[in-house]
């Protein structure tokens, strides 16, 4: 008789475990195919181009301020510390190296993927969320018009197309921080600064890989996006859960992609 | 919002965005020296290369003229054969001697070369005879040392004849 009730929550907690998983998984394999689907019918939103540059106004321009203004300050604070560590070891000249370096390999794609997934994913999801909770989208199909083609690609496309142009920002923003901090406040020679950055930041190593990076982040971040707007239960607190969501996958995407790309992207160039 | 403003923030938001991209390549990563021009290689064998990696520079007379591009160990002599692109703008004669050179203290290193009085000059595939091989810090060290106990002994020598 004892075994009874220990029976009945083992089978409980193992029944809760496996019906977890299974969302899980189901919603893996939903966002998946609603990943094939965006590429499908993505046509729309190449052809009929306004639409994916009004989403990238949305998405890009709005961002733009936000995206310069932390480019800036990280640029100084980069320049600050770097100063401060590299002349214990009287190598301050390497100042341009250290700022260029961790920018367009790092900082660069990383801070700006977290800064477009907190301004403009959260935007993305919430605007679809709603769409969908005020039967938009339903009343959309009602006219024979896919909703995906019509609202989700143009701004999964508008999001992939500025995440890079961001990204690339962020880091010419923050190299002029350094240099502003690096060189006009404290003094280290100007020549130096730039031909140091120049001989050893690499166009294809360094720059295009960054690129790569932020190219491979705004795909995530705006697919993370769009599929919890989809996906959001369509009530007020749905959408907020979503949006919630939305930032936390995606910073949380962004910084594992940014460890598995960083893997393979360069430290690999060591045996070569 | 009119579709027209619209349109001239994002034309100005890709024109920015290329600029900064424009600026990285340019002035951060000096793809203007970056160049496909037409290199030749050449190969030479050193008893020990230090620190060289791939892609160090080649330098004459400090400028640079080319790059490291495969670095192997030899089986047979034991030692390693540093292969590099020299482009194809600058020619050297055929005596022309390479040596492994460190910049400044702490800086990387990098292949010298210096130019011999040979008429034929090098071409594709052509190997340097003479070399010098990195400066190990510790080897110097130690020589360092022992020379300074060995000249401490000879002056105790002395004293005691």
């Amino acid at each position: 008789m004892a075994e009874r009730p220990l029976a009945s929550a083992l089978r409980q907690g193992l029944e809760a475990l496996g019906g977890g998983a299974i969302a899980k998984i189901r919603r893996l394999g939903f966002a998946a195919r609603f990943f094939v689907a965006i590429v499908l019918n993505s046509g729309t939103a190449f052809r009929r181009f306004r639409l994916t540059i009004r989403e990238i106004y949305f998405a890009g321009v709005l961002s733009l301020v936000i995206i310069l203004v932390s480019g800036l300050f990280v640029g100084m604070v980069l320049g600050l510390q770097g100063y401060d560590t590299l002349q214990r070891y009287g190598s301050s000249d390497a100042l341009g190296i250290l700022v260029a370096l961790s920018l367009v390999r790092e900082l660069g794609p990383v801070i700006a993927g977290l800064l477009f997934a907190s301004r403009a994913g959260s935007a993305i999801t919430a605007e679809i969320g709603l769409m969908k909770a005020t039967e938009q989208l339903a009343a959309m199909e009602m006219m024979a018009v896919n909703p995906i083609a019509r609202v989700v690609a143009p701004r999964f496309w508008a999001g992939v197309i500025s995440m890079p142009l961001l990204a690339a920002l962020f880091s010419a923003m923050g190299i002029f921080g350094g240099y502003l901090v690096g060189v006009r406040l404290i003094g280290v020679d100007e020549g130096s600064f730039w031909s140091q950055m120049q001989s050893s930041v690499d166009v294809r190593e360094d720059i295009l890989n960054g690129v790569i990076k932020s190219l491979v982040f705004g795909v995530a971040v705006t697919w993370i996006a769009v599929f919890e707007g989809y996906d959001a239960p369509p009530t007020a607190e749905g959408v907020s859960g979503a949006t919630t969501r939305t930032v936390v996958t995606s910073s949380l995407a962004i910084l594992a992609l940014d460890f598995v790309l960083t893997a393979l992207m360069f430290t690999g160039g060591n045996g070569k | 919002m009119k579709r027209s403003i619209i349109d001239i923030w994002v034309g100005v938001f890709v024109a920015v965005g290329f600029a900064g991209l424009l600026f990285l390549a340019l002035k951060v990563g000096n793809l203007a020296s970056f160049s496909t021009a037409e290199t030749y290689q050449v190969q030479a064998k050193f008893a020990n290369i230090g620190g060289l990696k791939v892609r160090a520079p080649i330098k004459s007379a400090g400028v640079v003229v080319g790059r490291v591009s495969n670095v192997t160990f030899d089986n047979e002599s034991y030692e390693a054969i540093v292969t590099f692109n020299v482009d194809a703008q600058y020619r050297f004669p055929r005596d022309t001697s390479a040596k492994i050179l460190t910049s400044g203290l702490l800086g990387e290193q990098y292949v010298g070369l210096e130019a011999g009085g040979d008429g034929v000059m090098l071409k594709q595939g052509d190997r340097l005879r003479l070399t010098q091989s990195a400066v190990v810090l510790e080897n110097l060290i130690s020589q360092f040392l022992f020379n300074k106990a060995a000249e401490g002994k000879d002056t105790k020598d002395k004293d005691g004849k």
